[in-house]
């Protein structure tokens, strides 16, 4: 059991803000999969669930912000504290992106909920699929503080990007092979887009974990590697 | 810390003791020449009496004695030929409170060092110099006959600044300098321990860890007596290696 911090009120604020944390995560992990069940299912109830959900996320956004804020100008935290409080000022920004790319799957579902349906993409199943798994699995490893879930969601973000980029031929070519398709598969493509765009978000969450448990930096190491070099 | 080739003071496990209760247990530490060392750690930690043994004060109170060895500059500072009064000359201190002779002048303040050292200069140069390095010079220029008390708190203890650098020491030691002192006093100490390090390799014990965050360029954890790290400052204070600087530094224990 680590200790406690000494004051409690701050030790609460701390506590308070990871809730918030939590309760946001939650929040657009529903939203994600409301949203892509509104393409699948064809639910517009639903889509209109995920775009009514997007002001609360919106808000908790807000919120975290303003909490980070106060802990840093009262507190000095520093250490894991200050790892912490670092790390939810940039992931709130990422969920709050997811959210966002939630909201814009819905709208894609009235869109194509309005239109008679496509065939089945099971590439876009998949992919919805993995990418909800990807924020899952991020989102425990920042409960967690667990390093190598965020270490796999790392690496499945290349399966991801491989999956997408086959559905994007696929669709391709399915829109070729007749005009009247364009306009939905269109709206198809930017499903997976939002998706593949969404996994990027998770991946950012994930880098920051690493960041938060064990105070190093792994983002950008080609770039590092050559400032290095070229200030050599 | 092991550069040692480098290091102006050179720390090798030192204990020190009251009579019988040892107040540091085999401390290894080394500071680098103008480098800002900060020493952090709960009450009763050791971290004073580590300062007090860096300039053979310790052993003024009654029953202390150390055991291990203090190098500056690569001599042992408790070999028997080591006079102390004029180590101090070499290690100047800056204490909590700020501690001007009360019935002496500003001027005579800043030259009571040399005269009692028996140092023959100029001592009006001397005194605007050292005045001028501790940031107070345009204070109280015009105010020299004045008495030292008619100084704000943050004027004096600058003044006991410019009283140890009088002297010329190679290191400043100074414990808890601005915990007496104002926000605004406080920032002036501090942002003249920054200047000072450019010649000067001082060593600062303080209870405020954003202060030792701000001022140091190394920070040194003592627990009960031991020291528990030594890193880089930003290093200490972003990502501790010792679970127990990480309880501190976050507010967890003392």
């Amino acid at each position: 059991m680590p200790l406690a911090h000494t004051d409690k009120t701050y030790e609460a604020e701390l506590k308070d803000l990871r809730d918030k944390l939590l309760s946001m995560g939650a929040k657009v992990e529903m939203a994600i999969s409301r949203s892509v069940r509104s393409v699948t299912e064809r639910d517009s109830e639903l889509a209109q669930k995920v775009k009514d959900s997007e002001r609360e996320i919106n808000r908790l956004e807000v919120e975290i912000d303003d909490s980070c804020r106060r802990i840093l100008a009262l507190r000095q935290p520093a250490a894991s504290d200050l790892r912490f409080i670092t790390t939810a000022l940039k992931i709130v920004t990422d969920l709050e992106r997811m959210g966002d790319l939630a909201v814009n799957i819905a709208q894609r579902a009235f869109d194509l909920n309005q239109a008679p349906p496509l065939r089945p993409f099971p590439d876009l199943t998949k992919l919805a699929d993995l990418a909800q798994e990807q924020l899952k699995k991020a989102l425990d490893a920042f409960v967690e503080s667990d390093v190598q879930k965020a270490e796999e969601v790392m690496k499945g973000d290349d399966l991801l990007d491989a999956i997408y980029k086959r559905l994007f031929n696929e669709l391709l070519t399915f829109m070729m092979e007749d005009v009247k398709n364009i306009r939905r598969t269109n709206a198809l493509m930017f499903v997976a887009k939002h998706l593949e765009r969404l996994g990027d978000h998770v991946t950012n969450v994930a880098e920051m974990v690493i960041y938060m448990v064990r105070g190093t930096d792994i983002r950008h190491p080609r770039s590092r590697e050559l400032e290095q070099i070229s200030r050599k | 810390m092991t550069a040692e080739p480098q290091a102006q003071i050179a720390v090798r496990k030192l204990s020190a003791f009251f009579r019988t209760t040892r107040a540091l247990k085999d401390v290894n530490l080394d500071a680098l020449p103008r480098n800002v060392l900060a020493v952090i750690g709960p009450s009763g930690c050791g971290k004073s009496t580590f300062l007090r043994c860096l300039n053979r004060m310790h052993e003024l109170v009654p029953g202390a004695t150390i055991s291990g060895q203090v190098l500056i500059d690569g001599e042992d500072i408790y070999a028997r030929e080591i006079d102390p009064v004029l180590l101090r000359r070499r290690v100047g201190m800056v204490f909590q409170r700020p501690n001007p002779f009360p019935t002496m002048s500003v001027f005579e303040n800043v030259a009571s060092g040399l005269k009692l050292n028996g140092i023959r200069t100029r001592y009006a140069d001397q005194v605007e110099k050292s005045l001028k390095r501790a940031a107070l010079w345009d204070e109280v220029k015009d105010r020299l006959g004045e008495s030292a008390l008619s100084l704000s708190g943050g004027q004096q203890q600058r003044l006991c600044i410019a009283r140890a650098l009088a002297v010329e020491p190679e290191v400043l030691l100074m414990d808890e300098p601005a915990s007496a002192l104002d926000p605004i006093a406080t920032a002036r100490i501090e942002e003249l321990i920054r200047e000072l390090r450019e010649r000067y390799t001082i060593v600062i014990v303080t209870h405020n860890m954003q202060q030792a965050a701000r001022v140091s360029d190394w920070t040194a954890f003592f627990y009960m007596g031991e020291l528990v790290e030594c890193g880089r400052t930003e290093q200490v204070f972003t990502n501790p290696k010792e679970s127990r600087t990480e309880d501190y530094v976050t507010g967890k224990f003392g």
